[in-house]
């Protein structure tokens, strides 16, 4: 028959018989992905996988032009804003992504508590999962920086400067992030470096990890799903079934980053003084608010510790639990309601909005 | 206590394995703190005319790498402070409304002495001392 048809049959066996890609394929054509009320949650990694990709291509874009000096840093950001072709797209829809990203992070970790997906055999997809979350919070605090812009410049002298409240460790590790005793250009080397090389490799292996994990064990399946014969599941192939759902998905969360980027175009700001008083309004990023809101309420002395200090250690101890979760999950005979991890994963959610809000209010 | 062979080598082999990392790891934990940079010994600064500096406002100083907050009251006597917030490091401002030195950051309030009054900040702000010498400000630090 055709001959293209030939041509790609030919390549694909030329390959085969030297990497043994079939394998791989029937591996893939393997999986099933079970169909049922809660499948949407399925998509909710693979959504801030996309977002991650998105943040690679247009991050690269970004260093072309971007220069991290306390000299340059703004102007270099406003240069490509301004001056290069579609320089404002790639800038907003780095900026709209990575918080895109972030929240669906966050929703992807949430789903997967609240359906227990964390529970055994998944426990390391979990923790690996936990520690990517950690990561995609490290490349917003870092890349908030980089701009070199006043709110930006006060929030990384209160974010690091909370550090060095630590006993004992606070002021080496302080002094490690800014690369020095204050925030300076030093800092934003620092930060750039973390940002675009340190944080990507780290995070392209754990990504690796994850994904290698999910591909293994197939997604999990809700209890009553698990109880039920294989017959009576529907079931789709993961390739090329779902993977084309999720592709379909992805263009529409394109699409909203771009709608957002082009009617939002994110903000620049004043250039940071390190001589000029505080703006009012200095805040982090919006998934930062509820812990900074909570150090705001710890008053600066209890007993005779700092404040401070506590609230560290509070979100350390809370951060160790949740990566965690799969070796103190409490299990519960299932017609006990309400589940204790429900009102666990609950109280946490609530928490995190009401602060986030009040956060803002504040 | 014979030490077998066995055990011999894995001695050999973990210490030796041990000593390789600690040797690739303090060169890089070395490489990872910021060098100190002397700092110039600044003991006063400059800050103009006294003439020139209206009542009831404020400059920032730069005092060496760190900022000093210069202000003139009301009745027209100079202070000069720190103006790194001793809360978490923002740079406070003179509020020529409350007559009273604020950081935005987290709604800390000083006094024109800088003494800690409201908010967060856990400390009182350094003094400066401030000379006018043929009309002109001189802020030196405090022996
Ligand atoms: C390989 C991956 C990445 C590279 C090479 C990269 C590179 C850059 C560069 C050069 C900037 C400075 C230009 C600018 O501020 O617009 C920047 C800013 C930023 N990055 Fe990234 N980035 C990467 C991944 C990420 C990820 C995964 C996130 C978040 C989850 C992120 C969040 C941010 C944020 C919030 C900013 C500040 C945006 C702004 O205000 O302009 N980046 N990045
Ligand atoms: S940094 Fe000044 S009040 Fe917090």
């Amino acid at each position: 028959m055709g001959r293209r048809r030939n041509m790609a049959k030919r390549t694909y066996s030329w390959l085969d018989e030297r990497f043994h890609i079939s394998p791989l394929i029937e591996f893939m054509r393997h999986k099933y992905v079970p169909v049922h009320r809660h499948t949407v949650w399925y998509y909710m990694g693979g959504v801030a996988l996309f977002l991650f990709i998105v943040q690679v291509v247009t991050g690269i874009l970004l260093v072309l032009y971007y220069q991290p000096d306390e000299e340059s840093a703004f102007e270099s950001v406003r240069f490509i804003t301004t001056k290069v072709s579609f320089g404002w797209l790639i800038r907003s829809v780095h900026s709209w992504s990575a918080n895109l990203m972030v929240f669906f992070v966050f929703v992807h970790m949430f789903s997967t508590f609240f359906t227990r997906a964390f529970r055994k055999p998944r426990e390391l997809t979990w923790m690996s999962g936990f520690v990517l979350m950690a990561l995609a919070l490290g490349f917003g605090f870092t890349g908030y920086l980089l701009p070199w812009n006043e709110l930006a410049f006060f929030a990384t002298k209160v974010g690091t400067d909370i550090t060095g409240a630590l006993p004992f460790i606070g002021e080496p590790v302080k002094i490690l992030l800014r690369g020095g005793p204050d925030v300076t250009g030093a800092t934003l080397s620092r930060f750039y470096a973390i940002h675009i090389a340190l944080l990507p490799a780290i995070f392209a292996a754990i990504l690796f990890l994850h994904l290698l994990f999910v591909q293994r064990q197939g997604m999990h399946e809700p209890d009553y799903l698990q109880r039920l014969p294989k017959e009576k599941k529907k079931l789709i192939p993961f390739f090329p079934n779902f993977l084309l759902r999720d592709t379909l998905l992805w263009l529409m969360v394109l699409n909203i980053v771009l709608f957002l980027a082009v009617f939002f175009p994110w903000e620049l700001g004043e250039k940071a003084d390190p001589f000029a008083p505080a703006p009012e309004g200095i805040a982090p990023e919006w998934y930062f608010m509820f812990m900074f809101q909570t150090l705001k309420l710890i008053p600066g002395h209890v007993l005779f510790v700092e404040g401070e200090v506590l609230g560290i250690l509070f979100f350390t101890l809370v951060g160790i639990a949740w990566m965690f979760v799969p070796l103190w999950d409490l299990k519960q005979r299932p017609e006990r309601r309400p589940r204790p991890m429900t009102v666990i994963g609950v109280a946490g959610i609530v928490y995190i909005i009401i602060f986030t809000i009040w956060g803002y209010m504040a | 206590m014979a030490v077998s062979r066995r055990q011999f080598t894995n001695l050999l082999l973990g210490g030796g394995l041990l000593g390789w990392l600690g040797s690739a790891l303090y060169p890089i934990v070395s490489f990872l703190r910021p060098p100190k940079i002397p700092e110039a010994n600044v003991q006063s600064v400059k800050a103009g005319l006294a003439s020139e500096f209206s009542a009831n406002s404020s400059e920032i100083l730069k005092f060496g790498r760190q900022p000093v907050i210069l202000i003139r009251t009301e009745s027209g006597d100079f202070r000069a402070l720190a103006a790194t917030c001793t809360h978490l490091d923002c740079i406070v401002q003179y509020r020529s409304d409350l007559k009273q030195i604020w950081c935005a950051c987290h709604n800390g309030l000083y006094d024109l002495k800088g003494r800690n009054i409201s908010g967060p900040p856990p400390r009182p702000l350094d003094q400066f001392a401030v000379n006018i010498v043929n009309d002109e400000i001189l802020v030196s630090k405090i022996a």
